[in-house]
């Protein structure tokens, strides 16, 4: 009885203590009145953004920290990596925040803005930062621009810049195949004529159009939503959301094309990690054609940092406009057509040092940090006076900058927009698995009613 | 994977002694620590905060949001609304629910109650008189399936099941074949047995241990074939292992979320067992009423299985020789 008494305080002992000890961890004031900020971003040193995520250790910390000490406020910030799937990374950050934790500062594509805002994670500068419109760097931020960070009227952050998609195509193999190395097709028959011409090539999948729900958004982004604009209609207008129009129907008939007609790899659509081999197989000279964003330039064919580097890349790769069906037929009656995106950076509604977070968010999108960020591999950031500087120095962004941009047309900022994304990824996937394109546009019609309460909110 | 034994239930009863446990015990039995009352309920005290603090709880918590319609993001993440058994009716008629049910029984029917099952009855059977290096070899290899974390098993699968540079492929000489995706469910299956054959082996090792040498001599010197001896001596004798072994792999493998690592429930949904689905549509989708909705009806399709088996196994006791 003795010694199971003892042992008994003995256990209860070490429990309390382990309570004790889990309790003063959890503390974010660290000792001696340091407070402690983070930084979340999908970005991994070595691995994907990995600029981004070197920008952030070793220039935003270091010089936030020295800046701060020099005010006399002690501030210790870290980063937290991710080098994952978007989707992944965003389900992530959405457990932290709803158990009330999460990083002080993180970085959403503008698409989630509206499911975070609504579900209370994310709150309107004017709320979390009174002061934010005295930042000077508003300023430098088109207004456009400035919509990415936007959602129901109210900013939640600071915009970090934009993209555009584009095809990219392999000059090594074109050449192989008779065609043209400044090649620019003005009708998807061209893109399918050059796929015709480039499949002679022995071991080259002349298309790579991203299908299926495997790569996410990557499909509808690189793939559905700049075909339908290709065919003049967009994903929402006027508050009504497309269902199975002739549009559609079209656009899905293109992957029909493409991967019932023995253009495209249709198993690379359903891998896992298909996108990541799609990089590798056309920094290896097996894809003759790829539709991306200008991501692809700067972090996967990137000789120097990049996931899948080209050594010849500024020789190898080619870039060309994503054509309209028809020429004339595109959105706003354009030939051409693209679209475009972006990250934002926002404060996390339930940190405890929103001052300071504000502070941090500021230093980081200021003119001589947002420099820093682009100088070894140039992007399109939010900041004009940045983008004047450093996109000069590469054509490829200059292109982005001067030819797509003026293009291109932004997905809707509504909270239900991942979702639909969702049943347009199945609808590739479909087509890609052999189903009619009205089959597949169908079946995407009634799902589309589902999500958006009923057939008033779809136009077809 | 659970590293229990199994219970005493799988362990045949040699002749009465077994049952007596069963009987009322006299009173002065019943207080056979000498704790009194009082004292043996401070002792289970805090096992049962426990429990109710990790399993009931979350158990009940479950049940009630799957009456909301709780999502991960969006307005239902910061105001859910009772839907009362909305989501359980979407959920029995929702085709997705019905095709995952019917992968997650050909998942367990498949890789559990055959393969695993058979196969480690096989190889139990097949060493039972060996000794030795080779013995010990074959337990090794087997055993190693089963204690290597998944992550690292799913790499290793990942890499031999390769399109283009998969081992697989390079031995049988069938270039470009995408097992993950033109045989998705067969590669899970095959690779759900593969891992766990390990715990019916050593099961059914132990249990043929049990089986009197003396009962096997008779029957051969009777000229029992060797099916013969394996129905009529060796069957009823390990009956309560066998069933005991087979509800513990179904509920393992019912739940397991292992092939995820192996395939995301792809291509498509083709590979979606029951706890994939539940994971995307919680965490993917941020359905998460819904997807407790269906965690719960998984909890019932659960206990249905542990029922059958019960009976099964109560039965044998009661059909079982006094």
């Amino acid at each position: 009885m003795g010694v199971l008494t003892r042992r008994a305080w003995a256990v209860t002992g070490v429990l309390a203590l382990s309570f004790g000890v889990a309790a003063c961890g959890s503390d974010s004031e660290g000792s001696g009145g340091t407070i402690e900020l983070k930084i979340a971003a999908n970005a991994i040193s070595g691995g994907k953004n990995a600029e981004e995520a070197d920008w952030i250790e070793n220039w935003v910390i270091p010089h936030f920290e020295e800046a701060e000490a020099d005010r006399g406020v002690d501030v210790k910030v870290t980063f937290e990596p991710s080098g994952v799937d978007d989707e992944q990374f965003k389900s992530r950050l959405a457990l932290d925040l709803q158990s009330g934790s999460g990083p002080d500062i993180m970085s959403l594509d503008g698409i989630w803005l509206g499911e975070f805002a609504e579900a209370g994670y994310i709150k309107p500068l004017s709320e979390t930062s009174p002061d934010f419109e005295s930042w000077d760097g508003w300023d430098q931020i088109p207004e456009a621009v400035q919509q990415l960070a936007a959602f129901d009227g109210d900013l939640y952050g600071i915009p970090w810049g934009t993209d555009g998609r584009v095809l990219f195509y392999n000059k090594n193999l074109f050449e192989q195949a008779g065609l043209p190395t400044d090649w620019q097709p003005t009708s998807w028959q061209d893109i399918l004529d050059a796929g015709e011409a480039l499949g002679s090539l022995d071991g080259v999948t002349p298309i790579q159009l991203n299908a299926g729900t495997a790569m996410g958004e990557a499909t509808t982004m690189q793939g559905i939503l700049p075909l339908l604009a290709g065919t003049g209609e967009e994903i929402s207008s006027d508050g009504s959301w497309t269902g199975a129009s002739d549009g559609m129907e079209q656009a899905l008939g293109l992957y029909e094309d493409i991967y019932g007609g023995g253009l495209g790899d249709p198993q690379l659509q359903q891998e896992t990690q298909g996108r990541d081999k799609s990089f590798q197989e056309f920094a290896e000279n097996k894809i003759g054609i790829l539709a991306e964003g200008d991501y692809f330039w700067r972090s996967v064919v990137n000789p120097d940092n990049g996931v899948a580097p080209m050594e010849d890349r500024d020789e190898a790769v080619g870039y060309a406009l994503i054509p309209a069906a028809q020429p004339g037929q595109g959105v706003n009656g354009q030939d051409f057509v693209s679209m475009s995106g972006g990250s934002v950076r926002t404060l996390n509604a339930a940190s405890d040092h929103l001052d300071l977070a504000w502070d941090l968010l500021t230093f980081m999108n200021s003119a001589e940090a947002v420099t820093a960020s682009v100088a070894d591999t140039p992007k399109i950031t939010a900041r004009t006076d940045v983008n004047e500087q450093v996109l000069a120095d590469d054509p490829m962004l200059t292109f982005i900058n001067e030819q797509v941009l003026p293009i291109t047309i932004f997905r809707p900022a509504d909270s239900l927009y991942p979702q639909v994304s969702t049943l347009l990824q199945e609808a590739t996937a479909a087509v890609v698995d052999g189903d009619s394109p009205s089959q597949a546009a169908e079946d995407y019609q009634d799902g589309l009613e589902e999500v958006v309460g009923g057939a008033d909110h779809v136009t077809s | 994977m659970p590293t229990t034994s199994p219970p005493d239930a799988g362990l045949a009863p040699r002749g009465a002694g077994g049952q007596a446990g069963a009987a009322p015990r006299p009173a002065r039995d019943r207080d056979a620590a000498g704790l009194g009352r009082p004292r043996a309920a401070a002792f289970v005290t805090p096992a049962l905060l426990l429990i109710a603090a990790f399993l009931v709880f979350p158990a009940l918590w479950t049940i009630y949001l799957g009456l909301t319609d709780y999502r991960l993001t969006g307005l239902a993440a910061a105001d859910p609304q009772m839907v009362g058994l909305d989501n359980f009716t979407d959920a029995l008629k929702d085709d997705s629910f019905s095709h995952s049910l019917g992968l997650t029984l050909q998942f367990v029917v498949g890789s559990a109650v055959i393969g695993q099952a058979g196969l480690g009855f096989l190889i139990a059977w097949v060493m039972r008189n060996r000794r030795g290096a080779l013995r010990r070899l074959v337990e090794a290899l087997v055993l190693t399936a089963w204690i290597l974390p998944s992550s690292v098993i799913a790499f290793l699968w990942i890499a031999l099941l390769d399109r283009d540079d998969g081992t697989l492929n390079a031995a049988l000489h069938t270039p470009g074949t995408a097992w993950l995706l033109e045989h998705p469910m067969l590669s899970i299956i095959v690779f759900n047995i593969w891992r766990g054959t390990a715990f019916s082996m050593m099961l059914y090792a132990a249990a043929l241990g049990n089986v009197p040498p003396s009962h096997l001599e008779t029957a051969r010197l009777a000229g029992a074939s060797g099916w013969q001896q394996l129905r009529d001596v060796v069957f009823p004798r390990i009956r309560g292992h066998i069933l005991t072994n087979l509800l513990l792999i179904s509920l393992w493998t019912f739940n397991d979320f292992t092939p995820f690592l192996l395939t995301s429930g792809g291509p498509e949904d083709k590979t979606e067992v029951m706890p994939v689905f539940i994971y995307k549509l919680a965490l993917s989708n941020g359905e998460l009423g819904f997807g407790a909705a269906i965690s719960v009806l998984m909890l019932l399709i659960n206990l249905v299985i542990a029922v059958v088996y019960m009976t099964l196994l109560r039965r044998r006791k009661e059909d079982a020789p006094a």
